[in-house]
């Protein structure tokens, strides 16, 4: 494996390069970013690395990629410290262990968190009985009761948003702003309108990008979006079922037009087609951009988040069948499983790319004064 | 046999077309979408793999463009007799001002059509300022330009051959009648009703080179392509077309020593020379390095470097420029006494540190401003430094070693304005079309206007596939 200080020499001899050639300059943020810094030191290539999105323009453009000597990869070089720079940003710091292992690990999450649910059903019901009948009458928690639910998922939670917070803790005081850059009203309003569209993925002149191969493409965009919203959707169907629950003491089952199942429903559909587009490209595409040793931790993620899609929806599709206490089981499963990984994989990139993304808006907007 | 995107090729392939287009950059692209265009059935040959296709074109960044009013590429306005006026300082008159003028006057309209094949631009706002008005800068330089051609060619119904290198020409008379060409590793014949030659110069050819320049070639680096082995200009000599350019002119500037042999492209240019003083192996100063602006001068230091012991030079700076110009990919060597840089760059010592306290004694006081021909200058030193001359005395002292970088070639063919090609004769040939750097010393005669050889390029690249397509159409 190559350590952390050889990806930051790889990817500080392309700077010196492409600082030198600048051609690439109009594709992304990253070159601007570059051209900003007189020298490179890690944190900064670690940002750049969290700013660039993968497109692959850089590389098919550049007149310097292998087999030319120089062997300018940008996206390559890019992706191989973005991965090294999540196992630096993780907390707890040993834990930064768990992404090397990244497949084994959620696999090993999934069949924990399948059956640490199967056996709490099984002792709150008295046996393995209740969750194969029709008695509960598609009533969830007559299996699982809700309080059950909010302690297991809960605590998870909060240990999971610790984590999290903490790495973007980490990532941000690399950057050397302080807490006082994270209050700029204009550049978050910029970043979050370039992420959310995933605009660094468009192609300058709306063309897409050069994924899965040479030819521009919009369907990495596409898929992401219907992933990425998918995903939103099913975490806002679940916190508007918690506030019908605990504000307005609704119980479920809902409506199939209410709120939280409209939004569960949407959202797990993109979960079905988002993650499983995204496969395909991933399996497809042009191996000179990508770092292969992230394969195992973008596959897991992927996977995760077709099966919480998918566990979901027939979960709906079931409820009033002897299916759903398994189903409810393996969902709850899965989720817990994509919950517990979330540190400690593929999930953090959104996290540090929004940030990196802010912090360039920040940066672009101080120098244009 | 197979062709480039996988299918079968039979032999009626190569045989079959209307057009052939001999070459695989920016002119010859050029040259096949419009031959294209005409309805004529096309195929390229690039002797280059798939990974090196494109020649020079993949290391340029801009094309120069007249027009009239901003757009979105380039600001303000740039007219046909200011560009004209251009190129006929820089070639000293030693162009054919129809054909010139003819260019100009089409490079209006080249960065729409560019664009309807997918072609991008940066917008007009970029970091090198000063040439938004007078040049339209490629999104991710010429390899994407060359790539973006190459996906439209192919949707199109281009065929495409990658390691065809066609070795000569078979003329009957004034017509093309087929090329002999060596296609993965095997000998063919290649036939078409016209042919649009568009295969670059001969700056790659290491033996024609010496044959020019004599054996001080051998220290030249090749700033662009390896492929542009001239074979199609020598097939053009031997088959009596009308030859224009002399052979020993070509476009050298001083490049970083380090860079590689060839394809060292952009990042080897080394733009510090007016900022301090060059000395050559004897560690002595040859010539005066305050000339004029740089850009306008950078042209003349690969001659002059040629001619020193060694080819090569040293270009000496001291503190005051650094951030004054574009880095080099490669680090300067760097020392703290001038004596100890001397040594870094294995020259001898004590010339250097004379010809230093020498120059430094001659500084005369002035203002320096980069931006201008200022009045800081020597008296009293041969050669003498008439601009931007400052004492180099304040450590860290910098060093680069240079080389003679040949950028092209200006022998070529003499067209008119179809880019119909001239035999010695007089008469025009019936079906040979050129364009390119192959026929750039029409206009070119010698010197060089940033951005003109795209121009050029795209212009006549375009004229020969109109013309070469109707007339198999015909
Ligand atoms: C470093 C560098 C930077 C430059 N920057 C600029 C710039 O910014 N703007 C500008 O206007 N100009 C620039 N130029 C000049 C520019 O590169 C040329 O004017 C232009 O590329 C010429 O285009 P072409 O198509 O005629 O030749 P090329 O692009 O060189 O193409 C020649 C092609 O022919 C192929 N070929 C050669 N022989 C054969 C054969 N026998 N059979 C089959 N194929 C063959 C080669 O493989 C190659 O693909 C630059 C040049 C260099 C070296
Ligand atoms: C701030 C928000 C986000 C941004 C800017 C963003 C951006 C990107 C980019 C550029 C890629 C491709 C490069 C790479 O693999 O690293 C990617 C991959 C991916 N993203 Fe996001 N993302 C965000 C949030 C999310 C969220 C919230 C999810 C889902 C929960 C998600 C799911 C994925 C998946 C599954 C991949 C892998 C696809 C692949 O490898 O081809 N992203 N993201
Ligand atoms: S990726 Fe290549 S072409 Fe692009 S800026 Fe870097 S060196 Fe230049
Ligand atoms: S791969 Fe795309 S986003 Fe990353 S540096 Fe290259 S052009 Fe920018």
């Amino acid at each position: 494996m190559q350590k952390i200080e050889a990806l930051i020499e790889e990817t500080r001899s392309n700077m010196t390069i492409c600082n030198a050639c600048r051609y690439c300059e109009g594709f992304c943020p990253v070159f601007p970013a570059m051209e900003r810094r007189r020298v490179f030191t890690p944190e900064d290539l670690k940002y750049l690395a969290n700013l660039c999105h993968n497109c692959g323009e850089c590389y098919y453009a550049c007149q310097y990629a292998p087999p030319h000597e120089f062997a300018v990869n940008v996206p390559q070089s890019m992706a191989k410290l973005r991965a090294e720079s999540y196992r630096d940003y993780a907390w707890p710091g040993p834990l930064a262990k768990l992404f090397d292992r990244n497949g084994l690990l959620t696999a090993l999450a999934l069949a924990v968190g399948v059956t640490l649910l199967l056996l709490i059903a099984v002792g709150l019901n008295g046996g393995l009985a209740a969750l194969v009948t029709t008695q509960h009458g598609g009533d969830f928690y007559a299996l699982m009761p809700h309080n059950v639910i909010v302690v297991t998922f809960g605590s998870v939670s909060l240990f999971v948003l610790l984590a999290l917070v903490m790495g973007m803790v980490r990532f941000w005081s690399e950057s050397g702003e302080g807490v006082a850059g994270l209050g700029d009203a204009r550049s978050w309003r910029q970043a979050l309108k370039e992420t959310f569209s995933l605009q660094h993925l468009h192609g300058q002149g709306e063309v897409g990008c050069t994924y899965p191969d040479a030819y521009h493409s919009q369907w990495r965009r596409r898929f992401h979006h219907f992933t990425f919203y998918g995903f939103m959707l099913s975490f806002a169907a679940t916190v508007t079922g918690t506030i019908y629950h605990y504000v307005f003491d609704w119980q479920a089952p809902y409506d199939f037009t209410s709120l939280p199942k409209l939004l569960g429903t949407l959202g797990g559909i993109g979960l079905l087609i988002g993650p499983a587009g995204l496969l395909y490209l991933k399996l497809v595409r042009d191996q000179n951009t990508a770092d292969v040793r992230q394969m195992g931790m973008d596959v897991a993620f992927i996977a995760l988040l077709w099966l919480t899609g998918f566990t979901g929806l027939a979960l709906m599709l079931l409820r009033e069948t002897s299916a759903m206490g398994v189903m409810l089981v393996v969902h709850l499963g899965v989720v817990m499983a994509l919950f517990i990984t979330m540190p400690y994989g593929k999930f953090v990139h959104g996290f540090y790319r929004l940030l990196a993304v802010y912090r360039n808006a920040l940066e672009r907007n101080r120098s244009s004064h | 046999m197979l062709s480039s995107s996988g299918t079968r090729l039979s032999e009626a392939d190569l045989t079959d077309h209307d057009v052939l287009v001999i070459g695989g950059g920016n002119a010859a692209l050029c040259a096949a979408l419009t031959a294209r265009e005409q309805g004529a059935s096309v195929l390229l040959l690039e002797s280059a793999p798939h990974k090196w296709r494109g020649g020079n074109s993949i290391h340029t960044r801009n094309l120069r463009c007249m027009h009239r009013e901003p757009t979105d590429v380039l600001s303000d306005a740039y007219l046909e007799d200011e560009f004209f006026d251009d190129v006929w300082r820089v070639t000293g008159g030693i162009t054919n001002e129809a054909l010139a003028r003819h260019v100009i006057r089409a490079s209006e309209t080249c960065a729409e059509w560019m664009k309807d094949y997918g072609v991008r631009f940066q917008p007009s706002l970029g970091g090198t300022l000063h040439l938004g008005r007078t040049n339209a800068f490629f999104l991710g330089g010429g390899k994407a330009l060359v790539n973006t051609y190459y996906q439209a060619a192919e949707r199109l119904g281009v065929t495409i051959l990658y390691e065809a290198e066609a070795e000569s020409l078979v003329f009957d008379g004034k017509r093309f009648d087929h090329a002999l060409v060596t296609y993965n590793g095997s000998p063919r014949k290649v036939s078409a009703k016209a042919v649009v030659i568009a295969s670059g110069g001969f700056e790659s050819n290491q033996a024609w080179l010496e044959e020019a320049w004599g054996e001080v070639s051998r220290n030249f680096l090749i700033r662009g392509t390896r492929f542009n082995q001239g074979k199609m200009l020598r097939a053009l000599i031997d088959n009596g077309a009308k030859i224009i350019g002399d052979p020993t002119q070509g476009h050298a500037v001083a490049i970083d020593a380090r860079a590689p042999k060839y394809d060292g492209g952009i990042v080897t240019r080394v733009d510090c020379v007016s900022l301090g003083i060059v000395v050559n192996r004897d560690g002595e100063r040859f010539y005066d390095e305050g000339e004029d602006f740089w850009p306008k001068r950078y042209a003349i230091w690969g001659r002059l470097i040629a001619k020193q012991p060694g080819q090569v030079g040293y270009s000496i700076t001291d503190a005051k420029a650094q951030g004054r110009f574009m880095p080099s990919v490669f680090p300067p060597e760097q020392a703290d006494t001038l004596n100890e840089l001397a040594a870094k760059l294995e020259l001898p010592v004590d010339a250097v540190r004379k010809t230093v306290d020498d120059f430094n004694a001659a500084v005369q006081p002035g203002n320096f401003d980069h931006s201008v021909l200022d009045d800081c200058h020597t008296w009293g030193v041969t050669p003498e430094k008439t601009h931007w001359a400052q004492r180099i005395d304040e450590p860290p002292f910098y060093g680069y070693p240079l080389r003679t970088g040949i950028t092209f070639t200006y022998l070529g063919a003499e067209v008119d304005d179809k880019a119909r090609m001239y035999m010695d004769s007089g008469e025009l040939s019936d079906n040979v079309f050129l364009a390119g750097e192959i026929m750039a010393g029409n206009i070119l005669g010698q010197g060089y206007v940033a951005g003109f050889g795209m121009t050029i390029g795209t212009v006549f690249g375009r004229i020969a596939g109109k013309e070469a397509g109707s007339y198999a159409k015909d």
